[in-house]
């Protein structure tokens, strides 16, 4: 079938199946490669992607789910060249270690901020049960969240 | 994933035409149980029925004295909704700790119960609220609703459209989360409410049950030493890699005081 979705403010109309995974859709079809897939079955996180503004999980979506829906990965974040704030504050923070699970994390910051712009170091860790990192414990994630919300509040 | 088609009803008989039509069909509204079911290959329908483009079935309304939830009204829009936490703070705050945020913003409240997983939390605050499932053709009490391990009392070709939930006087749901999946390894939602007081376990048996000696004690007293000494039989209850029987049933004690604790904080 073909569906219309706009990822990353373009508009794209794509012949998918029915059994195509949001997730495939972007790696494989539109070559967004930035969206990771991991352990392919929810509950790592990697694949996180804002779905009409709310974070989800690619892997756990249809791409037909997705038709004349708006989508953002990782690659939509950054403006002209210029990293996102939350991009810029794990890179400052070092809120990485290997970096896999890193996409994934950033789409989730972008979604937590969204809906709670001041969020509290607890709350972060509540937010992140969606989201697996198995090099750093977290902390570096949780500095980096906090100075990504701090940076999206001034900007 | 087995191939299937894939349609997207504008109307709920449009989507009824369809499952009357179509020999094995499955209905997706959040997708967060049937996408993993369909890639493991458990389950190879024939079509998938998105119900999805039916709008009318999100929505969140306070009628009088009850608060009725549409099928569509995803985890995250009934845990930020300021009606439902007025109403009844202890089913929106049971909303908020459904699986990881992403879940959330997916899942619904009508697919958890159409799924009657034994460890979904939904499953206890219908029971414990003593609501009623609306669905296209009648409604169904959740007593009578949900039936036995993943079986519910719905037909084949019937669609759920909403939930009416009455609104209680106190109420809490408290769980012992899977730390993985944080779905309730035991889960006990406690309610007082006109028809008196409900107390309906999930996660501790193949299918969410009442447990009539506490509600007959928090009758007598609605306070947590009401239920000391309360033995819960391990006949029957879950045993698997998470906890055996022994434990559920310890846990459902201690659940349900913890539950009428915080219904009273």
């Amino acid at each position: 079938m073909e569906i219309k979705l706009t990822v990353n403010a373009q508009l794209v109309t794509v012949e998918v199946e029915a059994n195509l995974l949001l997730s495939a859709l972007l790696r494989d079809r539109l070559r967004l490669t930035g969206t990771h897939v991991a352990c392919d079955t929810s509950q790592c996180g990697a694949c996180t992607v804002l779905v009409d503004g709310a974070s989800a999980k690619s892997c756990t979506l249809l791409a037909a789910e997705a038709a004349g829906s708006s989508v953002v990965t990782i690659e939509g974040l950054a403006a002209d060249g210029a990293l996102h704030p939350m991009q810029q504050a794990f890179h400052e923070q070092h809120g990485l270690q290997c970096g896999f699970c890193t996409p994934g994390m950033v789409m989730s910051a972008v979604d937590l901020v969204a809906v709670n712009p001041d969020p509290s170091e607890a709350e972060i860790r509540a937010w992140l049960k969606g989201n697996i990192c198995r090099c750093t414990g977290y902390q570096n994630i949780v500095k980096a969240i906090r100075a990504g919300a701090a940076a999206l509040r001034s900007a | 994933m087995y191939s299937f088609a894939y349609y997207r009803p504008a109307s709920l008989g449009e989507a009824r035409a369809l499952l009357g039509q179509i020999e094995e069909a499955s209905l997706l509204a959040g997708g967060q149980t049937l996408i993993p079911t369909l890639k493991q290959r458990l389950a190879s329908p024939d079509a998938v029925i998105d119900l999805k483009g039916i709008g009318a079935l999100a929505a969140i309304e306070r009628k009088g004295e009850a608060l009725v939830i549409g099928a569509l009204a995803r985890h995250a829009a009934v845990a930020a909704s300021p009606v439902v936490r007025e109403a009844i703070p202890a089913l929106a705050a049971l909303a908020d700790g459904i699986g990881d945020p992403q879940v959330r913003n997916r899942g619904t409240l009508g697919g958890s119960i159409a799924n009657n997983d034994p460890a979904a939390d939904y499953p206890a605050a219908l029971l414990g609220l003593g609501a009623t499932v609306t669905t296209c053709e009648r409604s169904i009490p959740a007593d009578n609703f949900f039936t036995g391990l993943f079986a519910t009392d719905l037909e084949p070709d019937e669609i759920v459209t909403a939930v009416s939930f009455p609104i209680p006087r106190r109420a809490a749901y408290v769980k012992f989360p899977n730390p993985a999946s944080r779905f309730a390894i035991v889960g006990v939602f406690v309610a007082e409410t006109a028809a008196g007081v409900r107390v309906a376990v999930t996660g501790a048996a193949p299918c969410v049950f009442r447990l009539p000696p506490a509600e007959a004690a928090l009758a007598r007293a609605f306070a947590p030493e009401s239920l000391d000494g309360l033995s819960i039989a391990a006949d029957g209850l879950n045993s698997d890699i998470h906890a055996v029987a022994a434990y559920r049933a310890h846990l459902v004690a201690v659940m349900a005081r913890r539950a009428v604790r915080q219904a009273l904080a």
